[in-house]
């Protein structure tokens, strides 16, 4: 990496008694880079980002932040930090204008500024019209974007989003992602954590994925594809008397590189969907449905993590 | 501990920020100015109906070698008492709201405020209360001829120093809290203290034991101190009470900021 990290840790743990969160971990994140967590609830995500966040303590190893120690200069490299928690905490007894404005007091912005800059990223987070409202009233991708646009009022070098859009309709998380998209334009470092994969690929240029505490696979969104999935996926259901798609897992075997059974159908990676599946047909199977899919993050994130459930 | 309190180079400007957020909050409607004037009226309502009411069958008191209205004597108290309660509920029912459900701390703390800034921005904002109800008090008792005009000036920086006290254990206090369940305790303590500490009869007409226990009791140093300056009596003694006051701000602002710390920065 050419440019010195933003971020920078090596063997980075945190353990909550006997419990390890995370157990371990390097990271790298440049300058105006888009760098993702992602992992199954439980994974250690939000533990990392409380570290880098400097309100947690690492328990061990090394963690740089803007070239500062999170223990020694926890407030010098807060002060250059924009954080977007998982759960928002907006001040419900302040307006949507004073929730910024207060918030940029805590960062030692003079009145004037604070107010400048607030009117400023109402605008840009399309809540200007509802500045001299009440926060409850507003929905979740609204308060969302407000949350977002706290996080920007110190105009920080980094901006760490805890699963930005979790909980939010469809439109309010593309309205969301396309405002994340500009911050990046403009050069601002994102960090943030999903266990979506569309928002992976969206938003990311490149990410780890984390389970148990550890990192398992790391890269572009397109490099991790490739490296543990297979350039399109066969999706088949069957209708007929075997009712779990494990029956049919030997019948598939040599159609793709691997086949997944699920309850409801089966999974067939292979480097050409069509050429598959007259394979299928040809030793004799009728599936119900076929589908052929361009391989996704989620393919590779429930090959490296599993698909036993994590709450 | 002084040194922690040095050592966390506390600024001013990001204490100001967490002051100027309840400043903020007063902005946002009628329930919080409710609150506010409904602890002011606690005890005058007790001055009037106690202090004037049953004052009339007590008659005069003899305290110290000094005899006086019986509501000279519960005045001061009354006024210990609400500087008291203005920073306890302060640092009490909407801190803890605020640290437990509202997340407003857990907000600030993203930012370069630390825990400690936190706990003195608020008990500021709690003595501010406080000495609002007290200095209003004041006005009363000396347009009721229960205190002099200079002496009330001089008791108003004592009652100051309750509000400290008291906002500070209240924060300590409301960092241990598990629920509003909790808070049924500390009505019951606080009003235990309100009629056990010398309030309405002279702490030496208690039997010994209790006499020696409210001495260990924080509010009876507090009405000690200020009726005393409320009945124009400086004498050395009052270096204790002053001393006992100033212990329990540090000690309960200290205890706080690290509590705090402990819980949300995890």
């Amino acid at each position: 990496m050419a440019e010195h990290p933003l971020i920078f840790a090596r063997g980075l743990v945190k353990r909550f008694g006997d419990f390890t969160a995370v157990g371990g971990i390097d990271l790298d994140v440049a300058p105006g880079e888009a760098f993702g967590f992602l992992g199954p609830n439980g994974a250690g995500k939000s533990s990392t980002m409380r570290m880098i966040g400097c309100v947690s303590t690492p328990t061990a190893g090394e963690l740089r932040i803007l070239g500062m120690d999170p223990v020694r200069d926890g407030a010098q490299i807060r002060a250059r930090l924009g954080v977007c928690p998982q759960l928002d905490n907006l001040d419900p007894d302040l307006t949507v204008r004073e929730n910024l404005t207060t918030y940029a007091r805590y960062f030692g912005l003079s009145r004037a500024e604070s107010r400048r800059r607030a009117d400023e990223l109402l605008e840009f987070v399309q809540l200007a019209d509802r500045a001299g409202g009440k926060v409850e009233p507003l929905s979740g991708g609204m308060k969302r974007r407000l949350t977002i646009a706290r996080a920007m009022v110190n105009d920080p070098d980094i901006v760490l989003l805890d699963e930005p859009t979790t909980g939010l309709d469809p439109q309010a998380r593309h309205l969301l992602w396309e405002r994340l998209f500009r911050l990046k334009q403009r050069g601002v470092t994102l960090v943030l954590t999903t266990h979506y994969m569309d928002e992976a690929e969206q938003l990311c240029d490149r990410l780890v994925v984390m389970d148990g505490g550890r990192i398992v696979a790391q890269g572009s969104p397109r490099a991790l594809i490739e490296s543990y999935s297979t350039p399109e996926v066969l999706e088949l259901r069957f209708s007929d008397g075997l009712d779990s798609g494990a029956g049919y897992a030997a019948k598939l075997d040599g159609v793709g590189e691997r086949v997944d059974p699920l309850p409801d159908r089966v999974l067939v990676y292979v480097n050409n969907g069509d050429v598959a599946l007259s394979e299928v047909h040809r030793r004799g199977l009728t599936p119900s449905s076929a589908l052929v899919r361009r391989s996704t993050l989620e393919d590779v994130f429930l090959h490296l993590t599993g698909r036993t459930l994590v709450d | 501990m002084m040194t922690t309190f040095v050592a966390a180079r506390v600024s001013p400007g990001r204490v100001g920020a967490v002051v100027g957020r309840n400043v903020g909050a007063l902005r946002s409607g009628p329930a919080y100015w409710l609150v506010l004037l409904s602890g002011f009226f606690e005890p005058l309502l007790y001055l009037l109906s106690i202090g004037l009411g049953v004052g009339v069958l007590v008659g005069n008191l003899a305290v110290g070698g000094r005899t006086m209205a019986y509501a000279t004597f519960v005045a001061p108290a009354m006024l210990a008492v609400s500087a008291m309660s203005g920073a306890l509920s302060e640092t009490t029912f909407n801190f803890f709201f605020k640290l437990k459900y509202m997340k407003t701390f857990e907000a600030v703390l993203a930012t370069p405020v630390r825990p400690i800034e936190i706990a003195f921005g608020e008990l500021i904002w709690a003595v501010v209360r406080g000495s609002l109800y007290t200095a209003i008090f004041l006005v009363i008792m000396v347009v009721l001829g229960l205190t002099s005009a200079g002496w009330a000036l001089v008791a108003f920086p004592a009652t100051v120093l309750i509000g400290l006290a008291f906002g500070a254990a209240g924060m300590a206090i409301s960092t241990m809290m598990r629920g509003w369940q909790d808070f049924d305790l500390l009505t019951t303590g606080q009003f235990a203290l309100f009629l056990f500490s010398g309030t309405f009869s002279p702490v030496r007409d208690y039997p010994v034991g209790l006499e020696l226990l409210v001495q260990v009791t924080p509010l009876y140093h507090a009405v000690e101190l200020v009726r005393a300056l409320c009945l124009g009596v400086v004498e050395s003694a009052l270096l204790g009470h002053v001393a006992y006051l100033v212990v329990m701000a540090v000690a309960g602002l200290w205890f706080a900021a690290r509590r705090m710390e402990r819980k949300l920065c995890v």
